[in-house]
């Protein structure tokens, strides 16, 4: 089984800022970690190839620091780590980014599923994995639970919806995204560490995937963040007053003009 | 204190931590209230690799020595002194192994230990040979060409949850100590089975159990050396395996003594933290003072193991009762810096008091080892070289 990952790095999860003046995301300073969500898909990934034999390969885009973030995914049991970097690929929205992978995917080739996260902690959008999966024209679960068995090049997994969940069959390869509840990510392992810290890691620029330039980063994202703001909190409160009867009276009059 | 670990000890020193600080942290007290055998963290500990540690190479282990040993144990026994004896007595129970078996045995037994697929365990202690080890009963009779087995075992750690057990038993009745011989038994070898499960002061979540044998029969390659060498091949796993134990004492005392601090800094009586107080202060002090000097010790015996030394009877019980004794100090002590609290089960340090106890008494209690420090000692004549 050839085992595709998709990760992000992104900054560690207690440590957001946002520069008030500029509203951008401050990163100077901040610990950049593997996108918690991702760990859930790696570690799935991992799983399968135990189970099944075959390999892991973990991608990403981003700046060359993010190198940074593929060997901690080699510790924890990837065989192989590909960093996209590119200039051209800077200021990418989820549609720029799911083109850029698609493309990765391709020079891959013979993969046999794509697992992603659910989301990212810092867009917390959910659209890369099913964007993927629509440019390279195969099938896509979301929410993956537990994969039952891959058999015949068939996959058969649990989804989670609102109540429960449901079983879904789908063909080979496919993009899946993974919700927390699929597993428990191991912590890295000595071997993997000492693999991790020698272990090469491949650069793909655009040239590499046949990106075309215009498709991807900033000329490529049909999305324009306009603005960043904290919401503004307001507090309001209000005693109601009199006997306890007069005080619900008041109290429902009042919920039943919110609703 | 500056102990100049190399890239791999530093390496495995992180991995146990996390290990201690993010799985067994959250479960400790659960662990110890419910005496559950702690199988999902050894998963961990297995899949981290730590069992390959102290299994060389060639047998899908990582060579690391007695010192990265001593490193891991002291990581996780920071968080769970009953976890990380689980750990250390795999290690304990490999050790017989390591030194004696035959290259056939090794490559049969040591590369699932290193993957942490088999625990181990070692079963010398019977109800009538403690100390006493030479008092053992537990025979085995020539039979063809195995060994009939019969007799029990007592208070062995990893009991019932091992696979692999080193166990000492008599050959030859008549010859005493000399007529002891080491074997290794499978479970669920037929003759083998499982008695009583100890209910225990401290340690709750480590396994302790009786080893039961009835006409086991053993096939004579599960023999260890040859006949008779069972107590030098006990002497020599114990000799190996005591640095371990005072690895686990200065975890614990590790745990404890930050617990104490952190304890003291936020307790306010009389308008201020009572770390501002000069007598818990000097509480504190002394813990650390003798924490840092049973670490020295500890880590100096490991090195000297791992110099390639012959004998370091001396050294390791000197580690082992020294750091033990501490541990039982600091405990204590954490628990009287808590005061009231310390005393009730919602905080960890009583725990940690219980759980060090035991450490004076197995693996030879301190007071036996300090006959065998003053033996090496007399016949050195006080010397150093």
């Amino acid at each position: 089984m050839n085992i595709v990952i998709c990760i992000k790095q992104v900054p560690g999860t207690t440590e957001i800022k946002i520069d008030p003046k500029t509203n951008t995301l401050v990163r100077e300073g901040v610990k950049s970690i593997v996108n918690p969500f991702d760990a859930y898909a790696l570690e799935e990934g991992v799983r399968l190839k135990e189970r099944y034999g075959g390999k892991v390969t973990v991608i990403t885009m981003g700046p060359p620091q993010a190198e940074e973030a593929l060997r901690e995914t080699i510790s924890l049991g990837a065989d192989d780590a590909i960093l996209l970097s590119d200039r051209a690929f800077a200021g990418s929205d989820t549609w720029a980014t799911s083109y850029v992978l698609s493309k990765a995917a391709a020079k891959i080739a013979n993969y046999d599923i794509i697992i992603c996260g659910r989301q990212t902690l810092d867009g917390d959008t959910g659209q890369v994995g099913p964007e993927l999966s629509e440019m390279l024209k195969i099938p896509f679960i979301s929410y993956v639970s537990k994969v039952e068995e891959i058999k015949d090049k068939h996959i058969r997994v649990q989804r989670m919806i609102e109540e429960g969940h449901e079983e879904i069959e789908t063909t080979l390869p496919a993009v899946i995204t993974v919700a927390k509840e699929i597993n428990v990510p191991r912590l890295p392992s000595l071997r993997g560490s000492m693999k991790a810290k020698t272990a090469k890691i491949a650069v793909w620029t655009a040239a590499d995937i046949g990106v075309e330039t215009d498709k991807a980063g900033i000329s490529g994202s049909p999305t324009r963040v306009v603005k960043i703001f904290f919401p503004k909190r307001e507090h309001k409160s209000e005693m109601l007053e009199g006997t306890l009867e007069e005080q619900v009276e008041k109290l429902a009059e009042r919920l039943e003009k919110i609703v | 204190m500056e102990y100049f670990l190399t890239e791999q000890q530093k390496l495995i020193k992180s991995i146990a931590r996390r290990i201690a600080e993010e799985r067994i942290l959250p479960v400790r007290a659960e662990l110890d209230e419910k005496e559950h055998f702690p199988w999902e963290l050894i998963k961990d500990i297995a899949n981290a690799d730590l069992f390959r540690i102290f299994i060389p190479e060639q047998y899908e282990g990582m060579g690391e020595g007695s010192f990265a040993l001593c490193i891991a144990v002291e990581e996780l026994a920071r968080a769970c002194a009953g976890v990380a004896l689980s750990y250390a007595a795999d290690a304990l129970g490999a050790f017989p192994i390591l030194l004696y078996a035959s290259e056939k045995q090794k490559q049969q037994y040591l590369p699932a230990i290193a993957s942490g697929a088999r625990l181990t365990g070692f079963g010398l202690t019977e109800s009538g040979a403690g100390s006493d080890a030479g008092a053992i009963k537990t025979n085995a009779k020539r039979d063809g060409d195995g060994y009939i087995l019969n007799g029990t075992k007592q208070f062995i750690t990893n009991g019932g949850e091992a696979e692999i057990y080193t166990v000492i038993a008599l050959t030859d009745p008549t010859k005493g100590a000399r007529g002891a011989s080491a074997f290794i038994v499978e479970k669920g070898t037929p003759g083998f089975t499982f008695g009583k499960k100890e209910k225990k002061m401290g340690i709750r979540c480590s396994a302790t159990r009786e080893l039961v044998f009835h006409n086991c029969r053993v096939p004579k390659e599960n023999l260890l050396g040859k006949e008779g060498l069972g107590f030098i091949v006990t002497m020599k796993t114990l000799d190996s395996s005591r640095p371990g134990v005072g690895a686990l004492a200065i975890g614990l005392a590790q745990g404890a003594l930050e617990a104490a601090v952190n304890y003291a800094r936020q307790r306010v009586q009389f308008g201020h933290p009572v770390s501002a107080i000069q007598a818990v202060q000097h509480m504190l002090a002394n813990m650390a003072m003798e924490l840092e000097a049973a670490r020295a010790l500890v880590y100096a015996t490991a090195k000297t193991i791992d110099s390639g030394a012959k004998n370091f009877t001396e050294e390791g019980a000197m580690a082992k009762v020294f750091a033990t004794d501490m541990a039982m100090k600091v405990t204590t002590d954490a628990v009287q810096v808590f005061g009231g609290v310390g005393y009730m089960r919602d905080y960890p340090v009583e725990k940690m008091m219980r759980d060090a106890k035991i450490n004076q008494i197995y693996e030879g209690t301190n007071q036996v080892l300090r006959n065998v420090i003053a033996l090496e000692l007399l016949r050195r004549k006080g010397l150093r070289e």
